[in-house]
């Protein structure tokens, strides 16, 4: 690769050409200010519009002003990040953005967080000229089950466009209108919950403003909380103590699971439970679904539905509803860690301590913002009492220790009660890209082989960042190919591949976030760095191997659930409350 | 929890595929689509956009976001005359915006609406090219110069009475 020298700043630097001024600002130490650019690492995820240039710098003999993020270098360039037309520029582009952009910093969601005012502070804006002449648009906020859109927020980096589009290949949003009207919406403007979106809360991850958040579970939480007559149970997500953390200013990959405990028991839960227990439960189900399938195949029945997918993640899930319904039936029937969750607790675990469901309020804390939309799915509830009362993210749990004046860092690690605070670090695993298919390996293999795994518990073929990957393991013979995919971009090339009839696999793991839950909607910002994703998924790995049991049939309060309530796996009690069904969701063209 | 249904009558849907399959069912060919699609049926209803997108394989989202930002296109069906003023420089500066007041106040509609009896749409465009004949006008085909706003209520005239 032909590389060229560039000065910046009176530096200089040799890049290989077609870097663009803002990377190789970077490679000696000056970070330029950027707005809509939005580089994933590692991910494969570019979003560069050029469309803010909030990164505008001067450029010897070029009249204009150029955007670094996306003008390319070339040799013997000369480059000012900083000269006073720039700053000017830069400070009338901001003026401009926040002329029409709503000021209830106060109160917004993003407060804090928000890169929009992140900038406003760092250009030292004080008043904004010209905002009489703006037009305020007059978009209505839309609530969705899980993503609350407030377009008047919208400043167009499109960030949630490439998020979408770009890498889930979901399609729900688009660049919508222009002038002071342009936003990024739904197809005819529609509430996001009639359009094909996942509530992957991808757009959310990324959005610089307070356009894009959560719904906002926090209130309720402290209602049932403060309601004497209310039991409240938290079971967390494997992915949330890896990254509560970052909150409390804790490096990424921060271990914070006994904190994180101590923290729910000081807020006033009841009982606090690991999602990580129905993790155990979701392998015991999925992984005998699958060796059912896989035995059935082996013995020469065509009918049966091979790859088996995972379906534990509610974003992927929706996705197959909405974009491949005709292949509704290959995922895994098991429902998810957080609904068998729901479900034991308000029949096994309700009985145990003599509590009808009605007056037990269970809480879930996920890395996710499906989830939220999961728990209210229709088939989850009994009587309309839903099975998972609702889903606080890792966000809003943050807030809600914040508001409480609890100081994580030195809080006192504690354990998670019994029953259903008993986990393996196969459920552990859960949390990142390739975990849930890794536990179930480690499972099926001890089922279908007879032999203990012991030493070899570790699968590295199945671990890493890469969008799809692939392992063959040998299960004593007979050789199991494992696929793994997470983005729902990825996860399509995968279906696309078995609609062709071309995939050999047997069974395929599919999470919809970048690098999994780890990298879920309703995590702590990661500002475009994906190296905090990768230190979450090590510290997850790091949980796993502190586990004394790290495969999920050898967890004794699972073998105890299946021998006092289940039955067997797979079995008619496990089928009412562990299984599920999917629909079609798709758009259809009708004759009319 | 069950499918979206979009109804179209089928002679529509045959007719967006026609046009979709002369231009080889590509996605980047969106914008020539739309354009014959508008040709035909006037405009781009929400289920004209869904049955494009599905013919090409886009996302719904992406028709809706090229309808909603090229000012030619349009989800409001046109009048039988459409009436458009150019608000080009030239024709700005020689006094376009008064005669498009005038319009509105006479047609009693605002740009990119259409009278309730059909008959009149009313649009802004940039530039048709006759800078000489500044201000400019259109009604369907047919150009009128040099228009003032006191010149509107004739333009209109013309057309009032045909059906």
């Amino acid at each position: 690769m032909e590389n060229v020298k560039v000065t910046i700043d009176n530096q200089t630097v040799e890049v290989p050409k077609g870097t663009t001024i803002y990377k190789a600002a970077k490679q000696i130490g000056i970070d330029i200010p950027v707005l809509c650019y939005m580089e994933l690492e590692d991910i494969g995820i570019e979003n560069k519009p050029g469309g803010c240039r909030v990164c505008s710098v001067e450029v010897e003999g070029r009249h204009n002003l150029a955007p670094a993020c996306a003008t390319e270098v070339f040799d013997g360039m000369a480059v000012k990040t900083h000269t006073m037309r720039v700053i000017n520029a830069r400070r009338t582009i901001v003026e401009f953005l926040l002329s029409d952009h709503p000021k209830d910093c106060l109160t917004c969601k993003k407060s804090g967080n928000c890169e929009l005012q992140d900038l406003a502070i760092k250009l030292g804006i004080r008043e904004i000229p010209g905002q009489e002449y703006a037009e305020m648009s007059t978009y209505k906020t839309d609530y969705s089950p899980s993503i609350v859109r407030e377009l008047d927020k919208c400043i167009m980096c499109r960030r949630c466009e490439s998020m979408c589009n770009d890498f889930q290949t979901v399609g729900a949003l688009n660049a919508i209108n222009r002038g002071f009207d342009a936003a990024v919406a739904p197809a005819f403007e529609m509430d996001l919950q009639y359009s094909p979106c996942t509530y992957c809360g991808q757009c959310v991850a990324v959005c610089p403003t307070g356009a894009l958040t959560e719904v906002d579970h926090s209130r309720d939480l402290i209602d049932a909380i403060s309601d004497p007559n209310t039991t409240v149970v938290a079971q967390t997500a494997p992915a949330v103590r890896a990254a509560l953390g970052e909150e409390f200013g804790m490096e990424p990959g921060t271990l914070v699971t006994g904190k994180m405990v101590s923290a729910l028991r000081e807020l006033g839960f009841d009982y606090v439970f690991d999602t990580d227990f129905a993790a155990d439960l979701t392998i015991m189900e999925e992984g005998h679904e699958l060796l059912d399938r896989l035995n059935r195949h082996l013995q020469g029945d065509s009918d049966v539905k091979l790859p088996m997918l995972t379906s534990c993640c509610p974003a992927w899930v929706r996705f197959i509803e909405h974009h491949f319904p005709d292949m509704k039936d290959i995922p895994s029937s098991a429902r998810s860690p957080q609904q068998m969750f729901g479900s034991i607790a308000k029949t096994y675990f309700a009985d145990q301590i003599e509590t009808p469901r009605e007056k037990m309020v269970v809480v879930s804390v996920m890395p996710c913002l499906a989830k939220k939309y999961e728990s209210q799915r229709e088939e989850f509830a009994e009587d309309g009492n839903p099975d998972v009362d609702f889903s606080v993210t890792t966000r809003e749990l943050a807030h809600l220790i914040k508001e409480a004046n609890l100081d994580l860092k030195n809080l006192s690690d504690d354990d998670f009660d019994r029953p259903m605070g008993e986990s393996t670090g196969a459920g552990v695993i859960f949390g990142t890209t390739g975990g849930v298919i890794e536990a179930a390996t480690r499972t099926a293999y001890e089922l279908q082989t007879g032999q203990q795994l012991n030493d070899q518990i570790v699968f590295e073929q199945l671990r890493g960042f890469e969008g799809i990957r692939k392992a063959n393991v040998d299960f004593n013979g007979t050789p199991i190919n494992i696929g793994i995919a997470h983005g729902l971009g990825n996860a399509r090339k995968l279906l696309e591949q078995i609609k062709r009839g071309e995939s050999d696999f047997h069974a395929i793991e599919i999470m919809a976030c970048p690098g999994g839950c780890i990298g879920g909607g309703g995590q702590p910002l990661h500002h475009n760095d994906t190296k905090i994703l990768k230190a979450r998924q090590q510290a997850i790995y790091q949980e796993d191997q502190n586990k004394p049991i790290r495969k999920s049939h050898e967890n004794p309060q699972i073998q105890k659930l299946y021998k006092d309530f289940l039955g067997e796996p797979l079995g008619q009690k496990a089928h009412e409350l562990l299984h599920t069904k999917y629909f079609d969701l798709s758009r259809k063209i009708e004759i009319s | 929890m069950s499918s979206i249904k979009v109804k179209i009558k089928q002679q529509d849907l045959n007719k967006i595929r026609e046009i979709c399959q002369a231009h080889g069912n590509e996605p980047g060919e969106l914008i020539n689509v739309l354009q014959q699609t508008q040709e035909h049926f006037g405009y781009l209803p929400a289920e004209i956009q869904e049955a494009v997108a599905n013919e090409l394989g886009l996302p719904v989202a992406k028709v809706y976001g090229v309808v909603t930002f090229y000012s030619f296109f349009t989800m409001i069906p046109q009048g039988r005359y459409p009436i458009s003023i150019c608000t080009g420089t030239a024709c700005y500066v020689r006094g376009a915006d008064n005669v498009l007041q005038e319009f509105k106040r006479q047609l009693g509609i605002a740009v990119g609406e259409t009278s309730e009896d059909g008959k009149f749409s009313l649009n802004c465009l940039r530039c048709v090219g006759a800078c000489g004949l500044a201000p400019v006008v259109l009604v369907g085909d047919k150009t009128y110069g040099r228009v003032s706003p006191d010149g509107v209520k004739d333009i209109i005239a013309e057309y009032q009475d045909k059906e």
